[in-house]
């Protein structure tokens, strides 16, 4: 249970509209700490030296919530995969190295202050989805309505999306492409979903162009900062079904 | 109409027409160093009806041809500018303070996926350059000619000969094709995404196709100015013609 010696050059912004600017700290902290209780553990010693702590977003504390996020020595969530930032813990980073850590950033997540960004963009692009049409009366028997493995696996998958926003930041043109796409392919490949797929298809992606968020370039960087692995494979499914809908082959 | 705007008008319409026109480009291309390889023969006869060839061939064709190949280039130049210049500024317009770091695995965020403008923007300037040169200045069509079967054509051979009997202009073409081979690099895989052709098991083999494609194509073009620099006909086929 060593203790570890870092630098920290953290993001501070008073406000939404206001000059931000890198501040440095120095802490010690056990490494099996988790990058979040390491901020909490320093917003301690700011505040007993009666300094602002540092803002930033968190809830679950365990990778299913989508509510933290900051970028990480240059990299959305930090440096590990498959990782949300509350679940990346000290002991990836070496003792006595320089860390960096700033929000997320795009224009359709203006900052609010510090580490935390506003991501409501990402619940309007999700009203517009709208209603899944679901019949009246008892409820149906699970296994009345057959999916195969293989598709329910797929659905699953994209399905696992938290909605943390860590692929917008990701990219290098700040699209949101993988968190809509993951949202598509979710309900486009159900048969639930499937009577409303073309609409919620065109008024999603309007709705992603309409915030703000940037064109995709096909890099991939989103799957490899998505703390849930979703695969790009999301993205086409979205962009195949953005033509289907608008050829009227869905409705 | 108003669909198809709005096809057009989205951010995903957009890359649908980038990677059409990069596709169109990319058959240009083929047809363009299948003819330019006729090089290799060191005839000049070969080359030279092969270029007088594709007029006759493609007959009243050959100028809606010659615009439509400018409308490919010219909307995908466009467009590139676009989405890299406008758009992606503008969803981003307050920049990472430190640089970002690739996390690997999955990710294509490297030399070949983030410098598309790069890379493209020379290959714009060299097609106009290289345009001009073969095809618009005065100079090549009155200075480069020979007779062929009893008639008047260009002389593209001997014009290959003299240009690239430069190091300079050699290993500037030769430049240039590292950086085509760049571009396809992520070019060809990006397409087939960018339509939605894609499926995950798919994924890995397109991605290596699309370098097997840039290799080629690249390799197929490169070659030629290499060759007529070094005049490796004249040693390779000594005394067969
Ligand atoms: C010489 C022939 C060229 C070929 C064969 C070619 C081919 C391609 C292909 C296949 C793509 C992928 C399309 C997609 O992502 O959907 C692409 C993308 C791109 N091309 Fe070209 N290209 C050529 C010339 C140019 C030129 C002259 C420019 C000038 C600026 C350019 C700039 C770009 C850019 C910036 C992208 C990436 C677009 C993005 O960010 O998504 N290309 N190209
Ligand atoms: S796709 Fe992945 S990175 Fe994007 S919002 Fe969903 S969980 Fe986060
Ligand atoms: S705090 Fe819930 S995912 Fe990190």
């Amino acid at each position: 249970m060593a203790n570890k010696n870092f630098k920290l050059e953290v993001w501070r912004q008073d406000g939404p509209n206001a000059q931000g600017n890198f501040e440095s700290f120095d802490i010690e902290i056990n490494e099996h700490a988790s990058f979040l209780e390491m901020l909490d553990h320093l917003n301690e010693q700011i505040m007993n030296e009666g300094g602002r702590p540092i803002e930033f977003d968190s809830d679950c504390r365990e990778g299913i919530c989508g509510s933290c996020g900051c970028v990480v020595n240059g990299a959305a969530h930090g440096p590990e995969r498959e990782t949300a930032v509350c679940q990346l813990h000290m002991r990836t980073f070496q003792n006595g190295e320089t860390i960096t850590i700033e929000p997320f950033r795009a224009k359709a997540f203006p900052i609010v202050r510090d580490l935390v960004v506003d991501r409501e963009a990402f619940d309007r692009i999700q009203e517009k989805g709208g209603y899944v049409s679901v019949n009246t009366g008892p409820k149906p028997d699970a296994n009345s309505i057959k999916i195969g493995k293989e598709r329910s696996d797929e659905a699953f998958d994209a399905a696992t999306c938290i909605g943390c926003g860590a692929c917008v930041a990701a990219c290098p043109n700040a699209s949101a492409s993988l968190f809509v796409g993951a949202r598509l392919k979710h309900f486009g490949l159900m048969p639930q979903g499937a009577p409303e797929r073309g609409r919620r298809t065109l008024r999603m992606v309007h709705q992603m162009d309409d915030e703000g968020f940037g064109p995709c370039s096909n890099i991939g960087e989103c799957e490899a900062a998505c703390p849930k692995g979703i695969s790009i494979s999301a993205i086409a499914h979205m962009k195949r079904d953005f033509l289907f809908a608008n050829l009227g082959f869905h409705k | 109409m108003s669909a198809l705007k709005k096809i057009l008008f989205s951010s995903i319409g957009k890359k649908y027409i980038m990677a059409i026109s990069g596709f169109g480009l990319i058959g240009f291309l083929v047809t363009h160093v299948a003819g330019n390889l006729t090089l290799l023969s060191g005839n000049p006869d070969h080359i030279n009806a092969y270029a007088a060839g594709l007029k006759t061939t493609l007959g009243p064709l050959f100028y809606p041809a010659e615009f439509a190949l400018v409308g490919l280039f010219l909307l995908h130049i466009f467009l590139a500018i676009y989405i890299n210049v406008v758009e992606k500024k503008a969803a981003r317009p307050d920049r990472y303070r430190k640089p970002q770091k690739g996390k690997g695995g999955p990710s294509k965020f490297g030399i070949a996926g983030s410098n598309m403008i790069i890379t493209g923007g020379l290959l714009g300037f060299f097609v106009v350059l290289h345009v001009w040169q073969i095809r618009l200045s005065s100079e090549f069509g009155s200075k480069y000619t020979t007779m062929l079967n009893g008639k008047e054509v260009a002389d593209i051979y001997r014009y290959c000969v003299e240009l690239f009997a430069s190091p300079l202009t050699t290993a500037f073409y030769v430049g240039v094709m590292v950086f085509l081979g760049i571009h396809l690099r992520h070019g060809f895989w990006s397409a087939i995404q960018s339509l939605g052709a894609m499926k995950p098991e798919w994924s890995k083999a397109i991605y290596g196709l699309g370098l097997v494609i840039a290799i080629v194509l690249a390799t197929a073009f490169l070659i030629l100015p290499i060759y007529m620099h070094f005049d490796l006909a004249s040693k390779l086929f000594a005394g067969s013609h």
